[in-house]
């Protein structure tokens, strides 16, 4: 086994528990897997920030906007500099395997935190054409395929600029760029990497929302 | 030769293109111009990997390692590629996304007649190997060692070697391991040659086209080259990590034309190269001789016992304290290795302290700490050139390629791995390189000598006696 990161082997050592154990597949080293940083503790309720108060500063403005389409978030890592690294290889690089670094951890939050869920659908948020083309696959789309219950495409994306590359008054402001390609009357979860404004994701929500989907939450990986 | 005006624009392309390996969106053509080039065989597409008997090797790096040769499922034709996660870096390549190359007609380089600037004079054991070099160079042929230690002046002997090629018109690679050396020789080759193009390439360069008939390269630059060259010098070529990443040598290799010249440079030639040289089949050229004319500085060993431990209790050994205090000359800077980057961080307060307390400097700020992951890297040992510093403790990133006129180098902790023979001369090499101060000591605090600095030490006598010192 090697690093998915640093491409070091992998030694695991053996001790009594594990002993007759089949060995546990792992995807980062033991110092690669320290600098990943989860986010524990006190955390915002509805965006799953870290914050001491219950509703972070972010969430008591968003809920001052007209109607909040958005349940709630749930993210699991903080976006800190080697997850930003990760991210960057991973998304804009394109190195697909990547995504094994948080498969466990993103399934294992999952069943935690959306077990009971059931007769929920995923959607995944999507990438413009031209963005699609140039990574070859989706994240969120990837992200979306490791989770237990169905996931289905109903959105599309109209524009093709990068959100990282907007400030976060721009990100705000900008138009909805999402279609909704068919409507959905059962409660759905949104999937996406990460959540930096909320901005994308709500759009998405409202969308949802205005075409008969009677409640929307969002999963992601990451709350920037 | 001239080229008649109205093919220059398409001998413009070629020097753009030619010689590499190109990303489709490297090529600024419009699908339509782009499929049309391809079908009248301007350009070419290269297979991303090639199949050794039952081996998958990606044709950019050369990688053959299964586990770095994934898939991912491609949302264009909703196969499943492998793709190369050793060279994703410079842009993923996978069996939707190729590799072009340049297939119309070669460039000509301009023919120089007197392209060199630099009117300095070489000492006479350089000049000897710079002929070497040159003639290897004009007769084309396929390689040469020079062996030179550290401090002969080895860039000046290149001058001649450049001159004669840019004469013949050929292009010229001049890569390294490392990028700081690419920005260092740049100003100096600019200079040497001021009328010829030269460009510097490397992680975060500015200038990325690669165009020029004199190229300054990081061998791992070299991925993105294919036949370019007609003279390939590869500066350090032991150093790190050129001679632990076989894709380097690989992509090396392969940036040569077939008839091409290479010239590998080295103060530590490396096990594989000596057994070439003693078998006879890697022609070498050796310089003995620092240009100031002294000897190398031979390495002193001291033992500590329980030095590991002092360390990381970040206390300082008591012998390399007393010698601090006791130099045979004062005014000298001093340079301390250490093997690690925590040790480098946590050995600073202690040390500024003790060097305050007895007067070996005067301020806090003329002691300091450098390592790979300093932000301030560059304006420390900018900072240490002046004599701004006095004392700097570093890890190995400045063992090679920079020269101070005047310190003492020590070595804490030398038995640890990271100090092997070739770090061991390098470090001892950066002692004594000014003609005004061309001695300085070099000790080597251990707790327990390794194979590497009796090795070393050995071997700088060696080379010592060959230079014809007793």
């Amino acid at each position: 086994m090697y690093c998915l990161w640093c491409d070091q082997e992998i030694i695991s050592s053996v001790n009594w528990g594990n002993l007759m154990l089949p060995p546990r597949s792992l995807t980062l080293c033991e110092e690669c897997e320290g600098k990943l940083e989860r986010i524990t503790g006190s955390r915002c309720e509805k965006c799953s920030r870290k914050s001491a108060e219950q509703i972070c500063s972010d969430c008591q403005w968003w809920s001052t906007q007209k109607r909040e389409v958005l349940a709630k978030n749930h993210s699991i890592y903080v976006y800190n500099a080697f997850m930003k690294e990760i991210i960057a290889k991973w998304k804009y690089r394109g190195d697909y395997v990547l995504k094994k670094v948080f498969e466990e951890a993103f399934l294992e939050a999952f069943r935690k935190e959306f077990g009971k869920y059931k007769d929920t659908v995923l959607v995944p948020i999507p990438l413009s054409d031209a963005r699609l083309a140039e990574r070859g696959f989706n994240q969120a789309e990837a992200l979306a395929r490791q989770l237990p219950i169905q996931s289905k495409n109903l959105l599309t994306r109209t524009d093709s600029e990068k959100q990282s590359k907007k400030s976060r008054k721009q990100r705000i402001a900008g138009k909805n760029p999402f279609i909704m390609t068919e409507t959905l009357n059962k409660p759905a979860i949104l999937v996406d990497d990460i959540y930096t404004t909320g901005t994308t994701l709500r759009h998405a929500a409202e969308l949802l929302r205005q075409n008969g989907c009677p409640k929307v939450s969002s999963y992601t990986l990451i709350r920037g | 030769m001239i080229v008649p005006q109205h093919r220059q624009k398409e001998m413009d392309l070629a020097k753009l293109f030619a010689g590499k390996l190109l990303l489709r969106h490297e090529i600024p053509l419009s699908e339509a111009h782009f499929s049309q080039a391809l079908k009248q065989e301007i350009f070419r597409t290269v297979s991303p990997f090639s199949k050794k008997h039952f081996t998958l090797q990606c044709n950019r790096c050369g990688n053959t390692a299964k586990h770095l040769l994934p898939r991912y499922p491609c949302s264009r034709c909703g196969k499943a590629h492998r793709y190369c996660r050793k060279c994703i870096a410079m842009g993923r390549v996978s069996t939707c996304s190729m590799l072009y190359e340049w297939a119309d007609q070669t460039p000509h380089w301009p023919i120089y007649v007197n392209p060199c600037s630099w009117k300095g004079t070489l000492t006479d054991a350089q000049q000897h190997a710079a002929d070497r070099i040159a003639t290897a160079i004009q007769a084309e042929e396929k390689e040469l060692l020079s062996w030179a230690v550290c401090g002969a002046g080895k860039t000046e002997m290149l001058f001649p070697a450049i001159t004669i090629a840019l004469q013949q018109g050929k292009r010229i690679c001049l890569a390294t391991p490392r990028a700081d050396v690419v920005r260092e020789l740049k100003p100096r080759i600019q200079q040497a040659f001021e009328e010829v193009t030269v460009q510097a390439l490397y992680g975060g360069s500015n200038d990325k086209t690669g165009s020029a008939q004199l190229i300054l390269s990081t061998t791992h630059q070299l991925l993105r080259f294919k036949q370019a060259f007609h003279v390939m010098i590869i500066d350090e070529v032991d150093a790190f990590p050129y001679h632990a990443d076989p894709s380097l040598s690989f992509a090396t290799k392969r940036a040569v034309k077939p008839s091409g010249t290479t010239i590998y440079l080295t103060a530590t030639p490396r096990k594989q190269q000596l057994k070439r040289l003693r078998k006879n089949n890697l022609p070498h050229i050796f310089v003995p001789r620092r240009f100031h004319g002294y000897p190398l500085p031979v390495p002193k060993t001291k033992q500590v016992i329980n030095l590991k431990r002092q360390l990381k209790s970040k206390q300082l050994p008591k012998a390399f304290l007393k010698w601090l205090l006791t130099r045979e000359k004062t005014q000298r800077q001093i340079l301390i290795f250490v093997p690690t980057i925590n040790l480098a961080d946590h050995l600073q307060k202690p040390l500024t302290n003790f060097l305050l307390e007895n007067n070996v400097i005067q301020t806090k700020q003329q002691a300091s700490a450098v390592h790979a992951s300093d932000a301030e890297r560059e304006e420390k040992v900018k900072a240490y050139r002046n004599r701004e510093l006095f004392v700097l403790v570093t890890t190995t990133i400045l063992e090679r390629g920079v020269t101070f006129p005047s310190v003492d180098v020590v070595i804490l902790d030398a038995g640890h791995q990271v100090f092997d023979q070739a770090a061991i001369v390098q470090i001892a090499g950066r002692a004594g390189r000014s003609p005004d101060d061309p001695h300085g000591e070099v000790l080597l605090f251990h707790d327990g000598k390794t194979d590497a600095m009796v090795e070393a030490a050995a071997s700088i006598r060696d080379m010592n006696r060959r230079g014809g010192f007793v």
